[in-house]
């Protein structure tokens, strides 16, 4: 038995991303980062901050503004074995790329029955509420997260920021991995040393018994807060961070929802074919004799997103519209300190 | 109709002459061989032996045996889904590329990926690609790894990416040129120009025709090369890949060839007038190439009915080999999704619930 005590440091989920990439250059020579700006810009949002200097333009890999062109030529060179880390500068602009990664990289392996395996990363963040207008501000997770042969992972925390890098970069599949661009400067413990999560697993990070909020990414943090806002009110809530959106962990989330016999799906894409869809069926076909309340998806609103401030705050989902929806559904009075 | 018809309807081998008979001879092989097989994939096309789409290589042979008689063992060769002839010469077997027409678990791709996604790892032959032009970005990133991978030399290995007409107007091709001459890359991009993109001729697509100019906007030498000339076109393309191998050069090659029937087998190709069709029959690089060596007295007439009676035998084994072939295991549907296997992987057929109920 080891005597050692995992010790673990504080730091922002942009610098954990930023320390998994720079491990994981040094751990293995055939990984390089390809993207727009990421070198000599150090990143639109800093994560390859000091990389270009430490491994040279031939491990990070400056590309001009060609999505299609350099997505693609990262997946040729995943063909031959290399394992490219690819960052696209937001999930918007994946679309042009998306012929690559949707009718090739996912494609690859089934069709060529095996033959040929595709370790390709692909970072990228999306979300909205930072005044970027409508085509700078989407969640486009489910066009990812609906397609086979693709991994679609999204940490919420540091801590999962490493642990599921760590493990998107040792993968032999395309993994889609889900930034957000609200949750590079937020904090969190990070373990030290080597962790590799496994992909495919959700986790329940926070336990309760009257009503289970399923969430992911950005929406996580905004569950939790809430979560325990109304422990506070005598509240128990059990939150389960969905963490891999393909494949997806049905039995943790029937699990919870069979002990609360409640569920709210708290999601930052748009509502209808949303991810939410996806987890009320689930929920629907695994448990539903155990549920005492309809599921119901706090989502944002169905509308291209407003710059200005004041729409777009109404269009996005937050704490306020998440904690009126759990009351809701345990059929508890709005409070007069709720809105 | 593309302009080369209008200056030089007639086929053939420019001149035969210092090329030892032996070559000749086994070029013609090769031609008779991916002449037989297309016309018996159109025949069990007609059969209903093979589905979905099926894009034949007929009128294109000298192209086709002349490519792959230009690249290497160690080379890399990607195409687009008009492919039967690349794989067969590229060394895959007629057996194996029939069976993946029949969608048999004996096809190179285990049935798989069928007509337009051939592969072999081993035989460096990358695909197959169904989606114009999907292949340019990978064939790129493959280049970009050989860089990375070896020294620019006579023994290093270059990329070739084959291409149709058409597919010289998507952005993928400008965007994967770009980068290949950005990054001095060693690939050979190859415009098969048949003059037809499905029923779009080259002229009604492209606002600059001559395709192998559109090099210059990525400092990359411009080639054109007549693709009925089986020579002409490997020793172009020899050229070619010498530039990007020693010298991480990547070039353009543009080979004018003929489709001699439709865009695929279910294609009558009514567009084509009588007069384009007369032409592009005359354009037939087999008859002429075979008239040619019965002229030069590499082979005698006898000589040439054996190696065409030779190819039928090889694809009547092929088709045998692919009907006897078993289909692929149902229980097999989901072996090849994920290389790392993952948790909660689906694997629900239709109709089955997605987990237990708990």
């Amino acid at each position: 038995m080891t005597t050692e005590v995992a010790t673990t440091r504080t730091i922002t989920y942009r610098q954990a991303l930023n320390e998994t990439l720079r491990a994981e250059l040094e751990r293995d020579e055939k990984v390089f980062l390809i993207g727009e700006e990421i070198g000599v810009f150090e990143g639109s949002y800093k994560i390859t901050a000091g990389l270009l200097e430490d491994f040279g333009p031939e491990r990070v890999l400056d590309a001009p503004i060609a999505e299609e062109g350099f997505v693609g030529a990262a997946l040729g060179a995943a063909m031959l074995g290399m394992r490219p880390v690819v960052e696209i500068m937001t999930i918007n602009f994946s679309l042009i790329a998306i012929d690559q990664i949707v009718n090739h990289a996912a494609k690859m392996r089934s069709m060529f029955a095996g033959q040929v395996s595709i370790p390709l990363v692909i970072r990228m963040p999306g979300g909205g509420g930072q005044q970027l207008a409508a085509t700078h501000s989407q969640n486009l997770e489910v066009w990812y997260a609906h397609i086979p042969g693709l991994k679609v992972v999204a940490p919420s925390t540091p801590a999962d920021a490493k642990a599921l890098l760590t493990a998107a970069i040792r993968d032999d599949d395309p993994v889609i991995f889900l930034e957000n661009l609200s949750l590079y400067s937020a904090k969190g413990e990070v373990p030290d040393g080597e962790q590799v999560a496994e992909i495919g697993k959700a986790a329940v990070v926070k336990t309760g018994t009257d009503l289970t909020i399923v969430s992911y990414s950005r929406g996580t943090t905004t569950a939790l807060e809430v979560a325990h806002q109304l422990e506070a009110e005598g509240l128990s809530i059990e939150v389960v961070d969905l963490r891999s959106l393909r494949p997806l962990d049905r039995d943790t989330i029937c699990a919870s929802v069979k002990k609360t016999g409640h569920a709210v799906v708290f999601e930052d894409d748009w509502l209808s074919y949303g991810i939410g869809a996806e987890i009320s069926a689930t929920i629907g076909e695994g448990v539903f004799d155990f549920l005492d309340a309809p599921v119901r998806r706090v989502a944002a609103a169905e509308v291209p997103l407003p710059y200005a401030k004041a729409l777009e705050k109404a269009a996005l989902p937050n704490a306020a519209d998440l904690a009126k929806v759990v009351r809701e559904v345990l059929n508890i009075s709005t409070t007069a300190n709720d809105k | 109709m593309a302009a080369k018809a209008r200056t030089r309807p007639k086929a053939g081998v420019e001149s035969t002459g210092g090329e030892p008979a032996e070559t000749l001879r086994d070029y013609y092989e090769r031609m008779s061989l991916v002449r037989a097989f297309e016309l018996r994939s159109s025949e069990m096309y007609a059969r209903a032996k093979i589905g979905g789409y099926c894009h034949l290589n007929l009128g294109e042979e000298a192209t086709v045996v002349g490519l792959t008689a230009a690249i290497e063992t160690r080379d890399y060769l990607f195409t687009g889904y008009r492919d039967h002839g690349y794989a067969l010469l590229r060394g895959l077997s007629p057996e194996r590329v029939m069976a993946e027409l029949f969608g048999k678990v004996t096809g190179v791709s285990g049935g798989r990926g069928g007509s337009m996604h051939m592969f072999d790892s081993e035989a460096r032959l990358l695909g197959g690609y169904g989606i114009v032009g999907g292949q340019i970005p990978p064939a790129t990133g493959a280049a970009l790894a050989l860089k990375n991978q070896e020294t620019a030399g006579p023994d290093a290995a270059a990329v070739m990416c084959l291409l149709g007409d058409g597919t010289t107007n998507i952005g993928a091709f400008h965007e994967s040129l770009n980068l290949a001459g950005l990054w001095k890359l060693p690939i050979v991009y190859v415009i098969v120009n048949n003059g037809l993109g499905m029923g779009t001729t080259v002229e009604m697509a492209s606002a600059e025709p001559d395709l192998y100019k559109r090099a210059a906007s990525y400092r990359m030498p411009g080639v054109r090369v007549d693709g009925d000339d089986v020579l002409a076109v490997r020793d172009a393309a020899r050229d070619a890949l010498k530039q990007a191998r020693e010298s991480r050069q990547p070039v353009l090659l543009e080979v004018m060839c003929y489709r001699l029937r439709g865009h695929s087998v279910v294609d009558p190709a009514r567009y084509r007038s009588p007069e384009e069709t007369t032409i592009a029959q005359q354009s037939d690089p087999v008859p002429s190439f075979r008239a040619e060596l019965i002229a030069s007295g590499v082979l005698s007439e006898a000589d040439a009915a054996a190696i065409d009676e030779a190819a039928d035998v090889r694809v009547s084994e092929a088709v045998v080999f692919a009907e006897e072939s078993p289909e692929p295991a149902r229980e097999d549907l989901f072996k090849y999704v994920y290389a790392t296997p993952v948790a909660n992987a689906p694997s629900a057929l239709p109709g089955e619930p997605v987990m237990d109920a708990l």
